[in-house]
């Protein structure tokens, strides 16, 4: 007897029972169930939520699996053990086993935290509120670690998790009824929260927190630093990464943020299948760049001088900002979340081009928050519902004039 | 011999409970986010307006037969700005840095919505024991939601109670903070104080399933 079969034994003994929604899903997560619907007409679709969900994971694993490499290369590359790489996207300095098993040891717990609260906390709403589990979770317990930092404390996580499912998703009645993005939501909480961790330039190359400890306890090697491009803009700091460096990854950040070219293939595969929506995509790449355009021309118009703090940022060319930060990632897996976003065709136009504007907006005005696209995403978020209901009443009113014209 | 009656301790006790003021009624709640950053402020707040409310509820009660009802909300006003100033020239010269750090929002509780929601609801149509029940019973409702607040605020963003440093020192790291704790940030913050508040009316709801509106 195979584990499908004890899987469905036991969800057939506790049929009925409290527990029940836990061992549905369990079993409807591993297996296709033991019995199909009998009677009546039923239309086959292929793409119900969990393969929707899959889907997006899908698109996520190739920046996993970058980032990984990625935790090793910038921790080795700071201390000293290797060169930067000089061969082009497949250079040998970044893809080797040495980077890759650091990168893994220190991701695998953040993917194991963030799944394990965050489908605990699932699982035990859905016992006491007595429905299925829905595979809301799925997608956001990949995008959370992703969107942290590598040296982020466990406890932390873990905290931030809770808070983020909790508030950000399960007091509005779970999956499909939250108002915000939950692993923003969790970024967000992370952020404000524990400031120190999230920002600077000791938290995005692993080790060099613990190099700052050993040096204020007297240790003599050198300081790791591993600040951010977007760090370094805002200060007015030189920045020695090409532009190639930017656009295939090789720069701390995030764990899964940095290679915009891994997210472009990610954003082409969810507009292929036709999970993620191009018209957001589309719409927020240029309310970034017209934005960032925009500041360019202040720039050159000679209305901010190099002793502005803002120059750093503003005379960044307006391009740039699509392939450093999270920009690019938040514009392909957060912004397009289809429940959080815009449903209309014309709202997603709208809500796509606002969500670009105001990330370049925030990122260039307050230096203290240098991940804009999380807030311009998380305050849309909040705004599309109203978005929609404009597009819509604007509809009504221009169908309702065309009757009338007929009847006239 | 009891003290109260039944029906005049039910003014009392159901601000406190089922009839909460902030949790139920949700007014006030400007003030709860403000000052509730910590233990000392939220306390002296909810001191001031017990005062506030038991005194402005006699005083209107009073005079609620001599209210012409067109300016009674002027009426009102004036009842109220005279008791929220006697409160803060006795915070500046007894309390002066409490004084300052409550600011402006000791003069705020002349606009607490509470506070006018009481005398119009109550004290207008009732006399002066029961009105100074009421506004006792509504101010400890408001107080107790605050000092709640309070508690989790100072407690999770700042690691101290009433200053003192329960969980241990952040900068020394001892206590807790040597095994790696860090002070929330987020709850220093006012959004979590409506977060914090949210979830007092949460369990307060699951606990009494009659609360729950439509």
């Amino acid at each position: 007897m195979g584990l499908k079969q004890n899987l469905h034994n036991l969800r057939e003994k506790y049929k009925g029972t409290k527990m029940a929604p836990a061992f549905n899903a369990l079993h409807t997560f591993l297996y296709t169930p033991n019995y199909t619907a009998q009677g009546g007409t039923h239309i086959k679709v292929a793409d119900d939520l969990k393969r929707t969900m899959n889907t997006v994971i899908m698109a996520l694993i190739p920046c996993l699996i970058f980032g990984m490499f990625n935790a090793g290369y910038q921790h080795y590359l700071a201390v000293g053990e290797i060169q930067a790489v000089t061969n082009g996207f497949f250079s040998s300095e970044f893809w080797n086993l040495q980077n890759f098993i650091l990168g893994f040891w220190k991701i695998l717990p953040l993917v194991i935290i963030s799944y394990g609260v965050g489908l605990g906390i699932e699982f035990l709403f859905a016992v006491i509120k007595g429905h299925e589990v829905e595979e809301g979770y799925l997608v956001t317990g990949m995008l959370v670690p992703l969107i942290v930092p590598i040296d982020i404390p466990w406890w932390m996580l873990i905290v931030a998790v809770a808070f983020g499912v909790v508030i950000g998703k399960e007091v509005f009645g779970g999956t499909g009824m939250n108002i915000l993005n939950p692993a923003l939501t969790i970024r967000a909480f992370l952020f404000f929260a524990y400031p120190t961790w999230m920002s600077g330039d000791k938290v995005w190359v692993h080790g060099a927190v613990e190099r700052t400890k050993e040096i204020a306890n007297g240790s003599t090697a050198d300081a790791i630093s591993g600040e951010t491009i977007l760090g370094s803009l805002a200060q007015s700091h030189p920045v020695d990464y090409s532009v190639m460096d930017m656009f295939y990854g090789f720069i701390p950040g995030s764990v899964g943020e940095t290679s915009t070219l891994l997210i472009l293939l990610g954003g082409l595969f969810l507009i292929f299948t036709k999970i993620g929506s191009w018209r957001i995509m589309v719409s927020a790449v240029l309310g970034a760049l017209v934005m960032g355009y925009i500041f360019n021309v202040v720039v050159d118009a000679g209305w901010i001088t190099e002793t502005s703090k803002f120059y750093g940022l503003m005379s960044t060319e307006f391009w740039h900002h699509l392939i450093i930060g999270g920009m690019a990632f938040g514009i392909v897996y957060m912004a397009t979340d289809p429940v959080t976003g815009s449903q209309t065709n014309k709202g997603k136009w709208i809500y796509g081009f606002l969500i670009g504007f105001i990330s370049i907006m925030i990122r260039v005005f307050n230096p203290a928050y240098p991940e804009g696209v999380m807030l311009a995403i998380l305050l849309m978020n909040v705004f599309a519902p109203t978005i929609d209901h404009y597009v819509v009443q604007g509809n009504v009113k221009k169908r309702l004039k065309r009757g009338k014209l007929k009847t006239a | 011999m009891r003290l109260l009656s039944k029906k005049d301790s039910k003014l009392i006790m159901d601000p406190l409970a089922d009839n909460n003021p902030i949790t139920i009624q949700v007014l006030g709640i400007c003030s709860a986010l403000a000052i509730t950053a910590q233990l000392k402020p939220s306390i002296v707040m909810a001191v001031s307006v017990i005062f506030v409310m038991g005194a402005g509820n006699v005083v209107i009660s009073l005079m609620r037969n001599i209210i012409p009802s067109k300016i009674r909300i002027i009426v009102q006003l004036v009842v109220v700005a005279t008791l929220v100033i006697i409160v803060d020239q006795v915070l500046k010269a007894y309390a002066y840095s409490l004084s300052k750090e409550l600011s402006v929002f000791i003069g705020l509780i002349i606009t607490n919505c509470i506070i006018m929601g009481r005398f119009e609801a109550f004290a207008l149509a009732n006399g002066p024991w029961r009105s100074f029940l009421d506004g006792i019973g509504n101010a400890l409702g408001y107080g107790v939601i605050l000092i709640i607040v309070g508690f989790f605020r100072e407690l999770l963003g700042s690691g101290t109670l009433f200053g003192f440093k329960v969980l241990g020192d952040s900068v020394e790291k001892t206590g807790l903070y040597a095994i790696g704790y860090e002070n929330n940030g987020f709850m220093v913050l006012p959004p979590m104080a409506l977060i914090v508040v949210g979830i007092i009316i949460w369990v307060q709801r699951s606990r009494n399933k009659e609360l729950i509106e439509d």
